[in-house]
């Protein structure tokens, strides 16, 4: 098969399509977070997602559809821990873990009384791109045009945000709201993402291509742009690698990614033993 | 003269701890006040409720006119931070991405920078010398540079109130001077309004027009000459140290 005929498929226009939308969002936001130290709240949220499609499934929603139920849990979800973190004496990563695990004794629950639904359950766990249907990619668009609508809005104060969060505050930054904010368009990415490599491997697409991008790049525009770029390389090579040797997906897009990560921190090793001598 | 702050009877508590207590102080334009005291004496404390970074407060606080807790002409004001503890060495920006996030607050939403805010960047960096390090990454540079990088950031909006806590502890004597004429030269001839947290207080005597001597309460507040001539002071400090802050051995 020639990668023209790859291409002439609706399903894989689809696939790739959707698969480029939400690397852009993971790649952007996962600059913010692993920055921020809150990589693992993309985790968090997957596990929350486990539990809204569990949820949805129960309700008897497929497809498209279910996204009614995922995206107010796991908007609810992000500000929960948020709160959680602000006003329980906890600190985010407790927070977090304490939503995720609650997120996923929900799906189990709701698995084992829903009986008859572990197959689609599964599907989720471990994403299944190439199936992803004509009414989830628009969903996709509209979602992928809201977060980067508000990313580009507030791309500056994120900056500020992320380099000191009391310098922001000086400079009249809403840091409040712009924690909130942030949360909020990672849980709806996290929701994308489920269908793209699944609830397993979303914080590795949050994490990987910005952590690749942050070893190789000098500054902080080319952090984003890389992270962008990698992030596009490991989904799009990803896909298409894994229909043409009948590989799974997700992992084959993490994997990928990984290797990217890989060839980044290598890179920069090289530079600095170069610059050293 | 205009007062730029005003604070009243303030309070500040952290937990149950009293970190300040019934100060009462305030500093007009072009002033030049230098807030001294030992090592817990709340200095910090004070500029962190100032800026609003400190929520639990009794007292009240006012900058430029209004309240604190309803101000948001935060372009008016440059800060500097004790340390640069809390920066991620690994941030990956460079020194002109750092120093234009100095420019924000005067910015609407999207708040992109224009051709004159970079001109005013670049002005300002080698206002500085820090001008050839503008590509360099932030993470890369010395305790001194990345204080002149951040001083820049403060100052690159032309604010009318410029705060400073510790801002010389990291540098070394020479680049310390430096610092200080620098600071004091903006204060003479822009008329920028000065307020620095130190505990050199063998130095600031030299720049400051005013002092607020600080120990969880306000032991002075007033002119240098006022402490330097104060017998109270003479009695509370010695003869020698109170010579040593008004450095006038």
């Amino acid at each position: 098969m020639t990668i023209l005929e790859l291409f002439s498929y609706g399903f894989m226009q689809r696939a790739l399509l959707a698969g480029i939308l939400i690397g852009v969002l993971c790649a952007v936001l996962g600059v913010f977070l692993v920055l921020r130290r809150l990589s693992l709240i993309g985790d968090g949220l997957a596990h929350i997602t486990f539990g809204s499609v569990a949820l949805a499934l129960f309700a008897g929603l497929q497809g498209a559809a279910m996204l009614l139920v995922s995206l107010p849990v796991v908007l609810l979800a992000s500000l929960g821990i948020l709160k959680l973190a602000g006003k329980a004496r906890l600190g985010g990563d407790a927070a977090i873990g304490i939503v995720s695990s609650v997120g996923v004794s929900l799906g189990v629950l709701l698995a084992v009384l829903g009986r008859g639904y572990g197959v689609d359950l599964f599907s989720y766990l471990f994403g299944s791109i190439l199936a992803i249907s004509q009414a989830e990619l628009l969903v996709a668009g509209g979602l992928f045009v809201t977060v980067m609508a508000l990313l580009w809005l507030y791309y500056n104060d994120l900056v500020a945000l992320t380099f000191n969060e009391e310098l922001a505050t000086v400079s009249g930054v809403r840091v409040r709201f712009l924690n909130g904010l942030l949360a909020a368009l990672t849980a709806l990415t996290v929701v994308l993402a489920m269908k793209l490599v699944g609830v397993m491997l979303i914080s590795a697409l949050l994490i990987l291509p910005a952590s690749a991008a942050l070893q190789v790049a000098r500054g902080f525009r080319m952090t984003v742009i890389l992270s962008v770029l990698f992030s596009l390389v490991a989904v799009v090579g990803g896909i298409m690698i894994s229909f043409l040797f009948n590989l799974p997906s997700g992992a084959t897009i993490i994997l990928l990614a990984f290797v990217i990560f890989c060839s980044g921190y290598l890179f920069r090793q090289l530079q600095t033993v170069k610059n050293r001598s | 003269m205009q007062e730029l702050i005003t604070v009243k009877q303030l309070t500040c508590r952290h937990g149950v701890v009293e970190a300040l207590s019934d100060i009462s102080f305030s500093v007009s334009s072009g002033d030049y006040l230098g807030i001294v005291g030992p090592n817990g004496s709340g200095k910090s404390t004070l500029v962190r409720a100032l800026l609003g970074l400190m929520p639990a407060y009794h007292g009240q606080i006012s900058l430029f006119g209004q309240s604190r807790d309803r101000f948001s002409a935060w372009e008016r004001l440059g800060y500097l931070p004790q340390n640069l503890g809390p920066l991620n060495p690994a941030f990956p920006a460079t020194v002109f991405e750092v120093v234009q996030l100095g420019l924000l607050a005067g910015k609407t939403l999207p708040k992109r920078l224009c051709r004159h805010d970079r001109k005013q960047v670049l002005e300002m960096l080698e206002r500085l010398d820090v001008g050839h390090l503008q590509q360099r990454m932030i993470g890369e540079l010395s305790g001194g540079q990345q204080q002149r990088v951040m001083l820049a950031r403060a100052l690159v909006n032309n604010p009318e109130l410029l705060i400073m806590d510790e801002p010389t502890a990291a540098l070394d004597p020479e680049i310390r001077d430096r610092f200080y004429e620098l600071v004091a030269q903006m204060n003479k001839d822009k008329g920028t309004t000065v307020l620095l947290v130190t505990h050199d207080t063998g130095t600031i005597g030299q720049y400051a027009s005013r002092m607020l001597y600080l120990d969880k309460r306000v032991l002075f507040f007033g002119s240098f000459d006022e402490f330097c001539h104060s017998p109270e002071m003479s009695a509370f400090f010695g003869e020698h140290s109170q010579h040593l802050i008004c450095h006038r051995h």
